[in-house]
């Protein structure tokens, strides 16, 4: 946690910049405001109004953690759809919305991981594929997400997959690709006096992979698994945009950019961001005690 | 004397005929070895020194299957070297100890006897073994990275010898090591050889850690790879480290310098 210090300081500067800028967006609509009531806003005056407004056009950094606050535990602990009164979480809650997208983040996360270990897999020990995957592997990340999503989502609505499975699918889709890439370099980490070692010992494919290729590979499949599980973050949240979804993150970015609830948009963002950085968190300390089991201390 | 340097009963262990090996590079072919011929009894310990390119490490490679001759004939063990390697007839020790990170020193010396199936109470035997062999009893937890180089390099002879294998080759072994860690390691490596009845093949370019183990020495020059001279030790399989200082010791020397340096002349 050395680095605990620098952190803080970066956000409170950026916390800083957010509450300057928050002024001048703001105050227009405060000045107008002030003119159809007939009056005159003096500075002083002029700043608490553009921090406490209800649609403001950038909300303050207060207003937004109220939010957070408001929609995460105190919705939960004291609504009348909160989990303390009916058992489920609230349907309003960030609590609840945050469930819905993390669940699907998760499956296609796994998906994406399983199925990118298995593409390097078969790109470092088969010929053919080594040729032939990589390209369409990234070309697939150079299609926009948000043309793609909506069309997987329709196609599998037709055939009767709805819900988790197809925001799953398009964070499976996001998440494949890092781990295809860093795990073809990882496999591919055993130097040539390695891999002769091990033909010295008459050594089969399976003994190399699992005694070898994958160990060495583990720094590379942790760093590629931070990427992706952000990566898979983001598209199921793109997955719940243009679906017309009622519940995830996306759902609440949506109906706050309907309603003008700009409060709303930046909490949901702010929730999305906390949780990608808690899962990122997460697989770092799944990292750092794996590697030091193997003796290898990142 | 004469019987215990020259223990060549019977069929060669390795038998080198005519062999060549010929690199395809982008500059053209490189004549890596040209009309090796040689025999190495067992329980010999034949150094291969020469200046780089001279196709020492390249001739090790060949006997060990990590490269195929374009021409000539080479048996390991009256085997090819493909089936002597699946056989599992040598243990190879690199120029760099190689010892896997993630392994401690234990399991380092117990890979190769995973991979060919030992039952998991003869690799601890063995392991400990070896490791006692090697001096490095005590060591068994230890990572790599705890370890000073020499005794990473002494880890990794104990992994060649872990499966028991006749002969060893070594390339370069000791390259990357200090004049005084080299000299505890070639001692303990005559030690070594005595004790276990090996034969040994020993690629270097030093020319007193040649002689000084040596019972037979191939000296080898380049462009293309071939040997220029191969020199019977007359001395003792005892060797205590002042035997460098001997008329015996300088005499081969200076027959290797002169022989390194006749093969320069050609360039």
């Amino acid at each position: 946690m050395r680095n605990l210090g620098p952190v803080l300081t970066v956000i409170a500067a950026l916390i800083a910049l957010w509450y300057l800028a928050v002024v001048p967006m703001n105050a227009q609509w405060a000045q107008d405001q002030a003119r159809r009531a007939g009056q005159d806003l003096g500075f002083a005056a002029l700043v608490t109004e553009t921090m406490s407004q209800q649609r403001p056009r950038l909300p303050a950094p207060h207003q937004v953690a109220a939010e957070l606050w408001n929609s995460t535990v105190v919705e939960e602990w004291s609504g009348r759809r909160g989990f303390m009164n009916t058992g489920s979480l609230s349907n309003r809650s960030l609590v609840y919305h945050g469930w819905v997208t993390l669940s699907a983040t998760l499956l296609g996360f796994a998906i994406g991981s399983g199925l990118g270990i298995a593409l390097a897999v078969g790109i470092v020990h088969n010929r053919a594929m080594d040729a032939s995957v990589m390209p369409w592997a990234i070309a697939s990340q150079t299609v926009p997400i948000l043309a793609i999503a909506p069309m997987i989502i329709v196609v599998l609505n037709a055939v009767g997959i709805t819900g988790l499975v197809p925001k799953a699918i398009i964070s499976t889709y996001l998440s494949f690709f890092p781990v295809v890439v860093g795990m073809v370099k990882g496999l591919r980490a055993p130097d040539h006096m390695q891999l002769d070692l091990m033909k010295t010992y008459s050594a089969s494919g399976p003994q190399v992979f699992a005694k070898l290729r994958w160990p060495s590979s583990m720094p590379y499949l942790f760093a590629s698994l931070k990427v992706a599980i952000a990566a898979a973050l983001v598209g199921a949240i793109v997955a719940e945009l243009p679906t017309g979804a009622v519940a995830g993150l996306g759902a609440r970015l949506l109906s706050g950019s309907y309603y003008g609830q700009t409060v709303q948009i930046w909490s949901a963002l702010f929730a999305a961001a906390i949780l990608a950085a808690l899962m990122v968190a997460l697989i770092g300390a799944i990292q750092r005690m794996t590697l030091r089991r193997m003796g290898m201390a990142a | 004397m004469k019987d215990l340097n020259t223990s060549q009963t019977g069929a060669p262990v390795i038998a080198a005929k005519d062999l060549n090996l010929t690199f395809q590079t982008n500059d053209g072919p490189v004549h890596a070895l040209k009309d090796v011929t040689l025999d190495i009894g067992k329980g010999e310990f034949v150094s291969f020194i020469g200046p780089s390119g001279c196709g020492k490490t390249t001739f090790l490679r060949t006997i060990a299957d990590l490269e195929q001759p374009t021409s000539g004939a080479i048996t390991v063990n009256d085997l090819t070297p493909d089936a002597a390697r699946r056989a599992r007839a040598y243990g190879y020790v690199f120029q760099a100890a190689g010892l896997y990170p993630w392994r401690t020193i234990a399991g380092n010396v117990k890979l190769p006897l995973e991979i060919m199936g030992y039952s998991k109470s003869e690799q601890d035997q063995r392991v400990k073994n070896v490791l006692e062999l090697v001096e490095l009893a005590g060591f068994e937890r230890k990572f790599p990275w705890q370890l000073s180089g020499g005794m990473q390099q002494r880890a990794s002879i104990a992994r060649a010898l872990a499966f028991d294998a006749d002969i060893l080759l070594m390339d370069e072994p000791f390259g990357a090591l200090d004049e005084i860690v080299r000299d505890r390691l070639n001692e303990q490596l005559l030690e070594l050889w005595a004790r276990t009845q090996k034969t040994i093949c020993f690629v270097t370019h030093s020319i007193p850690e040649a002689v000084y183990l040596s019972t037979r020495i191939v000296v080898m020059s380049p462009r293309p790879g071939r040997i220029t001279d191969v020199i019977d030790s007359p001395l003792p399989r005892q060797r205590p480290l002042d035997i460098r200082d001997t008329p015996e010791f300088i005499d081969i020397a200076h027959r290797v310098r002169e022989g390194l340096r006749a093969g320069h002349l050609d360039d």
